[in-house]
């Protein structure tokens, strides 16, 4: 009776059971406690919430282990953590600490600039950002698990997260009704590998799970993205630099949960206090913006 | 026969596609006339502290925990094993279970994600055939009520109980595309409770 770790079916089965969920980002033990009570299906735990990491600059790198494990003793739902883009290495240290995923994020300094990591080396499941499906399916092509749409992280502003569900939805939309002779040139275009591309076209969908995450801050932010279609939704700055994280956290919570319920939106998002202040994305200069991270 | 999905949170659709492949309706249900609809429910894998939790506070708590008292034929896998459970070890602090099922479900018991795992195990539903068993962060059984048959084990561990009413595992057949769990639920659970029942 040979018990196998790490198979395919389990790195995207996990994923699977997180549908439908809120994956809140946290950066204590105690955020950690007030995400699960509030109904998180998950926690990120970092260092700095996007929104700081983009106010203080420098260079932005996986968290300290001794904060990883606090969280991990303080909850019961799974912990999942970020490494850099090509950082291998951070990716070893954070498996050996026994996080449930790996999140290979662009909101972190790159550590390769060409590279990503080889996900199928590892016990450990990957969650990778995506803008466009040939990015989606280049990310799935080295073994990430899961993806999300990239938005624009920390800054309240869900534009780029739509904008990215958008272009995702639309080009799996167009694959599914060219004749199969015209998929070669496809994926070509879409710079993917054939065999991803046809099973895209035959299912109408990713073959793993996909998220929405970036600049995603109120219970209306997290419905607009399930009704584009979203598996379940990250929010990362827009709870804790909330003026009532615990509300507002549970709030999202809801609207994810009855996201086509206007009425179970309009009651979740009342008196909910001061949403994060937010940047414009179209404020941004191009070099600032953390999306075009990933290749 | 009309099987509900709970779907608060989880791999609904999974489920849903299972169930439809054994012949039966099925459908997602979130509100309380939804379950008063159903003749069977399916509690699916996903995380239990949220499930839990959302059941309370879109008010259908009582009308799950109440429906699975009298009677109504109930499946769970992984997280719907333990929102099964009469009682649950590892829990958060507070977390509820409809109960149901009279067994003691460790949450998490086989580890972290990097343990998650799959394996061939015997079910004891008459078939000499070996069953894919895909275990995510997956509880196991440590109590069993008197009532109560154990009908796959790991390493002594109970991962597929029964009672007249009620399946659990602790593995996730709905990712697999093998329906032999789903049918014997229909075929040798369901339905002998709801032919009883008429």
């Amino acid at each position: 009776m040979a018990e196998v770790t790490g198979t395919g079916r389990v790195k995207r089965g996990m994923a699977e059971m997180l549908k439908g969920g809120v994956i809140m980002d946290v950066v204590n033990a105690e955020q950690a406690k007030i995400a699960e009570d509030a109904g998180a299906v998950a926690v990120m735990a970092l260092e700095r919430v996007p929104a700081d990491i983009r106010a203080q600059g420098g260079v932005a790198r996986m968290s300290d282990p001794d904060m990883i494990q606090k969280i991990q003793a303080a909850v019961s739902i799974p912990v999942m953590a970020k490494a850099r883009i090509g950082h291998f290495v951070e990716a070893r240290v954070l498996e050996s600490l026994g996080v449930d995923y790996i999140d290979e994020s662009e909101v972190l300094t790159p550590a390769d600039y060409e590279n990503h990591i080889d996900k199928f080396d590892f016990t450990v499941p990957f969650v990778c950002g995506a803008t466009n499906l040939g990015e989606a399916l280049r990310r799935i092509n080295e073994g990430a698990a899961m993806i999300r749409s990239k938005g624009e992280a920390g800054t309240g502003d869900v534009s780029n997260a739509m904008q990215h569900m958008r272009k995702i939805g639309g080009e799996i939309r167009r694959l599914s009704s060219l004749r199969e002779d015209e998929l070669y040139v496809a994926a070509k275009e879409l710079q993917a590998p054939y065999d991803l591309v046809k099973e895209v076209a035959q299912t109408g969908k990713l073959p793993v799970v996909l998220f929405t995450a970036g600049g995603i801050a109120t219970p209306a932010d997290a419905a607009l993205m399930m009704s584009m279609g979203a598996d379940g939704v990250f929010i990362g700055s827009g709870i804790f630099k909330s003026g009532n994280p615990a509300q507002r956290a549970a709030a999202c919570v809801k609207a994810t949960t009855f996201w086509d319920d206007p009425k179970v939106i309009a009651d979740a998002s009342r008196g909910l206090g001061e949403a994060m202040v937010g940047i414009n994305v179209a404020d941004l200069p191009a070099p600032h913006r953390l999306a075009d991270r990933g290749w | 026969m009309k099987v509900g999905v709970l779907a608060l949170q989880g791999d609904v659709r999974e489920h849903i596609s299972a169930l439809i492949a054994c012949g039966v309706e099925a459908v997602p249900v979130r509100r309380e006339s939804e379950i008063q609809s159903i003749d069977a429910l399916v509690l699916p894998g996903g995380e239990s502290t949220t499930i839990a939790q959302l059941s309370e506070v879109f008010g259908i708590y009582d009308v799950l925990k109440q429906r699975i008292a009298s009677g109504m034929p109930v499946y769970g896998s992984c997280a719907g094993m333990i929102l099964l459970a009469t009682e649950i070890l590892d829990a958060k602090v507070g977390q509820k279970s409809f109960g149901g099922l009279d067994i003691s479900v460790r949450r998490n018991a086989f580890g972290r994600q990097v343990d998650s795992f799959e394996s061939d195990i015997e079910f004891a539903d008459g078939s000499q055939e070996l069953i894919r068993a895909v275990f995510i962060r997956a509880p196991w059984v440590e109590k069993v009520g008197d009532a109560v048959q154990v009908l796959a084990s790991i390493d002594s561990h109970p991962v597929a109980v029964r009672s007249h009413t009620a399946l659990a595992t602790s593995f996730h057949p709905e990712l697999t595309g093998d329906h032999r769990i789903h049918r014997y639920f229909i075929e040798h659970v369901a339905r002998p409770a709801l032919e009883k029942v008429k």
